[in-house]
């Protein structure tokens, strides 16, 4: 909602005109607008980090395609948010991830409960036209009630967001670049000996895929409690 | 010598073909079963936490899923060092029971009914479930019904028919519902007048195999299941019994004993492993598992219908038929039981309970779980490190138990039906028949890699290959 006494600009999204608050971001003014954008690595209450650029849209006078959660609103925009360019970009990024690591669905502790899975299906990606790259990777199984499992991890960052402006521990951070980035708990150490961890669970509700999950849970079982988490880190953004 | 090839092997689950020698006269001289899949999961299931096992390992197979599911959750349980709740086990056990039905329907009316109501010299090209559809319309019908039945009440407990999560370790992830036990209660009698009718007919046709009886896989063995306390037929639990070839008691291995008493070799022409009774050796130590080798091994069924259907059985064919192709009437009389014991299980109090479930950590760093799967004993066992992460897996399963029994089998019936100077499709397809008839699942048992597709290759004397047979 525009809050009073902020500057508003007029804006298009496909066509509608929106009228909000400067501050904003393309993704905001379509979520007025009623328009759907797909994002991973946006989390309602986080800083956006533009990690996943699932929700690239066209914007009139500029060449190339705009992440709209890192994109603030300008006076006279015109917004397009849905494609067929924009659906082929989309079902790439999606491929891409599917193909990067280890997402063996069926076996997976978030198998019907997954971000990843629902977009995929929901987009219509009914396969992958890149070779797989099945990388040898780790799951961590160190911290008595968690598990990190790298074979599910996208990379969107929303743990690392999740507990250093909202828990406040900073446990978690991305390491190296590329290809071989990678969430690391402290200094690389295993989950269970990393000390600045309080054990809230923050990061695994914040997870969209099996990447984080409770210990014990077995395929199929992993729910997260995104509504609960989106509650919570809303009110500490809006106290921050 | 010629050479015969028969692949692949039709109407089995899994790939595998034979190769048939034979000499300058024609007779048999030797004969090769060879399993060509690889299957691969004790490796990469290393470093996954244990609990993901039984959706993992259940992907080996989508005939019997279950199977695999209940050895692995069995195996988990071990690994938490829980007692599961004894509603939890009611429940495994009866959706173990569905799957039998299932699984011996499929494997007596879509796989070997064929070869039985139309015959092992039908023509090859309608001898299939949709040759026996247009012959024997009503039978076919009945084992579609009788699989339906099994596959309603995995879905029903389970959710899913094929590969659900429902089996976890400690239990079972939800209770039973009244709607559905009611809803299993009022289809039971159908598929009890189902197997009534296919037994009575089984029997009545039974004259016409006097031959296969006589010549398929006959040759000494031992045999191997699981048995209750009082050495009655157990499926879902209990001590492997090791019985010599009369029957008589050779030794008892507590699940977590197996290893002294089964070993394994390997084979240089199959990915299959071949396991053997340890202390006797090969060839002594060769055993069958599997319908057959249950009802040998077991005092009785412990339910009337198929106690009454056993003892008959066994007046027929003496305490302990030997013959392979006596596979098919166990099955049979499996089915009795699996059906009467799903009536037992309903009506016990207790099973609607909604304690199903027991919840614990790694409390123990190795874990075996046996049960009998419907083509025989399936054992799992795992090593996990503190926290949970499986460091190493060994899977040992129905068809691999029977790998050596097939193999003299496939040698007896060639030998004894095929003729090099005047061959016919049909005494190479009772070679395939007596592989069916133990229902192997050939991508569930090998270590390495796994195929049963068949494919029989008929060499000459000096190796050329004068005839092949696929599938």
């Amino acid at each position: 909602m525009p809050e009073a006494g902020q500057k508003k600009v007029s804006i298009r999204i496909d066509g509608e005109l929106v009228q909000l608050p400067a501050s904003h971001t393309i993704l905001q003014a379509a979520a007025m607008a009623g328009r759907f954008i797909p994002t991973l690595c946006h989390f309602d209450g986080l800083a956006d980090a533009g990690a996943c650029r699932l929700c690239v849209v066209e914007v009139s006078g500029v060449a190339r395609l705009l992440p709209a959660c890192t994109t603030p609103v300008q006076e006279g925009m015109s917004v397009v948010t849905d494609s067929p360019k924009l659906a082929a970009y989309r079902r790439m990024i999606l491929e891409l991830l599917l193909a990067e690591r280890n997402h063996v669905c069926a076996v997976c502790v978030s198998n019907g409960h997954c971000e990843l899975q629902n977009l995929a299906a929901q987009l219509g990606v009914a396969s992958v036209r890149y070779p797989y790259r099945y990388p040898k990777l780790p799951v961590d199984l160190s911290h008595p009630r968690f598990v990190l499992d790298q074979n599910r991890c996208i990379l969107c960052s929303r743990c690392v967001r999740v507990c250093a402006s909202v828990e406040g521990a900073h446990v978690w951070n991305v390491m190296s670049r590329g290809i071989h980035s990678m969430v690391v708990a402290d200094l690389n150490d295993p989950w269970g000996d990393a000390s600045s961890c309080t054990g809230c669970g923050k990061c695994v509700n914040a997870c969209p895929t099996g990447a984080l999950s409770e210990k014990g849970q077995a395929v199929e079982e992993m729910m997260k409690n995104t509504a609960q988490l989106v509650t919570i880190a809303m009110r500490k953004a809006v106290r921050a | 010598m010629k050479k015969i090839t028969i692949a692949p092997v039709s109407r089995i689950e899994g790939h595998a073909h034979i190769t048939i020698h034979l000499r300058e006269d024609g007779e048999v001289e030797s004969t090769q079963f060879h399993v060509t899949q690889v299957r691969g999961f004790e490796k990469f299931v290393e470093g996954r936490p244990y609990y993901e096992m039984p959706g993992i390992t259940a992907r080996i197979c989508g005939i019997c899923p279950i199977s695999h599911l209940l050895a692995s959750a069995k195996t988990c349980d071990a690994l938490m060092a829980v007692r599961i709740p004894p509603t939890a086990a009611m429940l495994r056990e009866l959706i173990h029971c569905a799957q039998v039905v299932q699984s011996h329907a499929l494997s007596f009316f879509h796989l070997s009914a064929p070869d039985l109501l139309l015959g092992m010299d039908f023509d090859p090209a309608r001898r299939n479930v949709l040759g026996l559809a247009a012959k024997w319309p009503e039978q076919a019908r009945d084992g579609i019904e009788l699989r339906k039945f099994g596959q309603q009440i995995i879905e029903r407990l389970a959710g899913e028919r094929v590969h659900p999560s429902w089996i976890v370790p400690g239990g079972v992830a939800s209770p039973l519902e009244s709607e559905a036990r009611e809803e299993i209660l009022q289809r039971l009698p159908h598929a009890r007048e189902i197997i009534r009718r296919t037994l009575e007919l089984y029997k009545s046709m039974l004259d016409r195999f006097a031959e296969e009886v006589e010549n398929f896989g006959t040759s000494a063995t031992m045999w191997a299941a699981l048995v209750d306390p009082a050495g009655n037929l157990q499926l879902y639990d209990g001590r492997i019994r090791f019985a010599g070839m009369n029957g008589e008691l050779i030794g008892d291995a507590a699940p977590e004993q197996y290893g002294g008493a089964i070993a394994e070799a390997s084979l240089a022409d199959s990915y299959m492993k071949a396991p053997y009774y340890r202390p006797l050796g090969i060839p002594n130590g060769i055993y069958r598992v599997g319908p057959l080798a249950r009802l040998n091994v077991a005092g009785c069924c412990g339910t009337p219908e198929a106690d009454r259907e056993l003892a008959e059985f066994r007046q027929r064919f003496g305490r302990v038929p030997a013959s392979s192709f006596h596979y098919h009437y166990a099955r049979l009389i499996e089915i009795t039981y699996a059906l009467e014991r799903i009536k037992q299980l309903l009506d016990t109090p207790g099973i609607l309970d909604s304690q199903v479930r027991a919840r614990a950590e790694v409390n123990a760093a190795e874990g075996v779980g046996v049960i009998e799967a419907p083509r025989g004993t399936l054992i799992h066992h795992y090593k996990v490190d503190a926290n949970g992460a499986m460091k190493w897996a060994n899977l040992i399963v129905a068809t691999g138990h029977n790998n050596l029994a097939i193999g003299r089998g496939v040698e007896q019936v060639a030998r004894h039906f095929i003729d090099g100077n005047r061959l016919r499709e049909g005494m190479l397809n009772r070679v395939s028949a007596l592989v069916r008839a133990f229902d192997p699942c050939l991508s569930c048992s090998t270590h390495a890699s796994g195929v049963l597709p068949l494919r029989i290759e008929l060499r000459s004397a000096s190796g050329a290959v004068l005839d092949e047979l696929r599938s």
